[in-house]
């Protein structure tokens, strides 16, 4: 009998991982006031994903999955801070400045990451669109013109690969496995489908980041030619019907996020000027 | 509902009729060497390990429990991210242990039922609730503090799988105990309201972590046999003694009041005296009765069961796999 202890995957993050990079944090020049509000966009739908996912914590399937959940999680939250911490320097607002003390007509996160944890079906369908998008996103954005975000990009692509890879076994698993399972994850992807093309939208504060940002109209065929495959290995259909009509990035947002904001911001706004 | 009581009385006492791959086992022992999973091990030994580890297994996967519970509301990025990894690093800590139990011949599964069915113990510490902010630092400081005090030595376990999945887990604990302590000095630092919440959270944690080293050595009925199997190393009330030496500093530091007003250094002892504990207090949360037992158990039956058809849908691909691979 072999000692299986050293083979489970499980991935330690210290103390000191969860620092900012020092390099993200030195480099940064100051953003202009659109290259702050673009990085509100990516910074929410991160912060909103984790938050989303932090619930899983103890209540996953298996143990493993707690684990992997956890770790998509915590880079999610490196993500958002990376983010937020660029976005907020221009007004002089820290990264907890922009999580806590923003009321929900300030987010910009779209439909997608609020769209609330359902069961295990709808968590693996929200990650599966969500990761396909967000290495895509981030594929492309290690091209920017704008240093910081480039970088925080190329290292953020590489573990949105991996939450890619993940929600990819889960849907062929779900979808392959029981009847159960099969049923569970039609009516999850069929549910999380509407908030796809929000993803897609061009807004107006893109035409003026030429070359800095990402188009969103620009990643729909990469994003859609990448899931499609596993969605056919997995004999899904792409579902038909009904479409949201978004608006999160103009701060109209999904009737999930106040809840969320609620619990995540409510110790926060009790000790305001607290330091934690 | 308790596990039944491991025999210790049959022992090998008998010593004329010592086998050689028990006469193999005592040198082993004697020689303070490792035993693995291949060796013969008399069934004692490996009962008390199973009982032990899967215990220690089910105590990290309980205990994600009460500091769970705050990873939605953690007041910054920084402690969230903090607060998740070291929830997470508890639930690899389960697997390493349930790992290290099976190699002993007990099946995941079976020691999975045993706990949703109420019938395993896990430590009684996480039946205690965590409701304010302040009580993840006094997880991290005192919880896990204990924790650390109590595992350190079982890095040297007897058992091979045991004490290897024990050095990863303390490398992991000290990160966790200084995490902590770092929040109650953040709170101690902070605003009346803040220092209110850390000292009141500490006086709730304080007598339950000293409790998480056992009974009084006098009334421990099965360290001996333990001590000498070389599973344990020192004995409860060694260990006790030996956190609140640490500890005491470290409140000075922290400016928190350790909540025994019998707490005090005696010069002749070189060791610090200190007040009675409540056992009463103890048994009782150890049969069942504490503030958030059900509590504990519910969630995760809760978990396990909602779960299910996930685990029945990847079992199932899997076995669909092999047949393609196979075909
Ligand atoms: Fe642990
Ligand atoms: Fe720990």
């Amino acid at each position: 009998m072999s000692d299986t202890i050293e083979q489970d995957g499980h991935g330690h993050v210290d103390v000191d991982t969860v620092q900012l990079s020092a390099e993200l944090v030195e480099a940064a020049s100051v953003a202009s006031h659109d290259v702050a509000e673009y990085a509100l966009w990516l910074g929410d739908d991160s912060l909103v994903l984790a938050q989303n996912l932090g619930w899983w914590i103890s209540r996953a399937p298996e143990l493993e999955e707690d684990i992997a959940l956890g770790n998509i999680a915590l880079d999610l939250i490196g993500h958002a801070r990376s983010l937020l911490h660029y976005a907020g320097a221009e007004s002089g607002r820290t990264e907890d400045d922009l999580a806590y003390w923003r009321d929900e007509p300030q987010w910009r996160s779209a439909h997608l990451f609020e769209q609330p944890n359902g069961d295990f079906a709808h968590t693996i369908a929200r990650q599966f669109i969500a990761a396909h998008y967000l290495f895509e996103l981030y594929s492309a954005l290690m091209q920017s013109t704008d240093a910081t975000l480039a970088a925080i990009a190329a290292k953020a692509v590489k573990e949105v690969d991996y939450h890619r890879d993940h929600s990819i076994q889960w849907v062929l698993r779900l979808a392959q496995g029981t009847e159960e399972s099969r049923r569970r994850m039609i009516t999850g992807l069929s549910d999380l489908w509407p908030f796809v093309e929000e993803l897609f939208v061009d807004e107006p504060l893109i035409d003026r980041l030429e070359g800095v940002a990402v188009r969103p109209s620009s990643l729909q065929a990469s994003v859609l030619s990448a899931m499609f495959p596993v969605l056919a290995e997995a004999e899904l259909e792409v579902p038909r019907g009904f479409i949201s009509s978004g608006g999160g990035r103009r701060g109209d947002h999904s009737e999930n996020l106040g809840p969320l904001l609620a619990e995540m911001q409510v110790l926060a706004r009790a000790h305001p000027g607290a330091k934690w | 509902m308790t596990i039944p009581p491991v025999p210790y009385a049959i022992a090998p006492d008998s010593a004329a009729t010592v086998s050689a791959e028990e006469q193999q086992f005592n040198d082993l022992i004697a020689a303070d060497s490792r035993i693995e999973p291949r060796d013969w091990m008399p069934d004692g030994y490996r009962k008390t390990l199973i009982r032990q580890i899967s215990q220690h297994a089910h105590s990290e996967i309980i205990g994600m429990q009460p500091e769970g519970n705050w990873i939605t509301r953690a007041p910054s990025l920084k402690r969230k991210a903090i607060l998740l990894a070291k929830v997470q690093d508890e639930a690899g800590h389960g697997l390493y242990l349930y790992s290290a139990a099976q190699t002993l011949g007990i099946s995941r599964d079976l020691m999975t039922d045993q706990l949703i069915a109420g019938k395993a113990r896990y430590s009684s510490i996480f039946n205690y609730p965590s409701p304010t902010w302040a009580d993840m630092g006094a997880i991290g400081w005192l919880v896990d503090g204990a924790a650390i005090c109590n595992q350190v030595p079982l890095c040297r376990a007897s058992y091979g799988p045991y004490g290897r999945a024990m050095v990863r887990i303390c490398k992991e604990e000290s990160f966790h105990q200084r995490q902590g302590f770092e929040i109650l000095l953040e709170l101690m630092k902070g605003t009346p309201a803040q220092r209110e919440m850390a000292q009141e959270s500490v006086n709730r944690w304080y007598w339950p972590a000293l409790q998480m080293f056992g009974p009084p050595d006098d009334d421990s009925p099965n360290s001996a046999q333990s001590m000498a199997w070389n599973i344990k190393r020192f004995s409860n009330d060694d260990l006790r003694q030996r956190f609140v030496g640490m500890l005491v500093p470290q409140a000075e530091v922290l400016g928190v009041t350790l909540p025994d007003p019998d707490l005090r250094w005696n010069e002749e002892k070189g060791a610090y005296d200190m007040g009675e504990i409540d056992w009463t207090e103890f048994h009782e949360v150890l049969a069942g009765r504490g503030p958030a037992n059900a509590r504990r158990l519910q969630r995760r039956r809760d978990a396990h069961d909602e779960g299910q058809w996930v685990r029945e849908a990847a079992a199932a691909y899997a076995a669909k796999q092999g047949v393609k691979a196979v075909a």
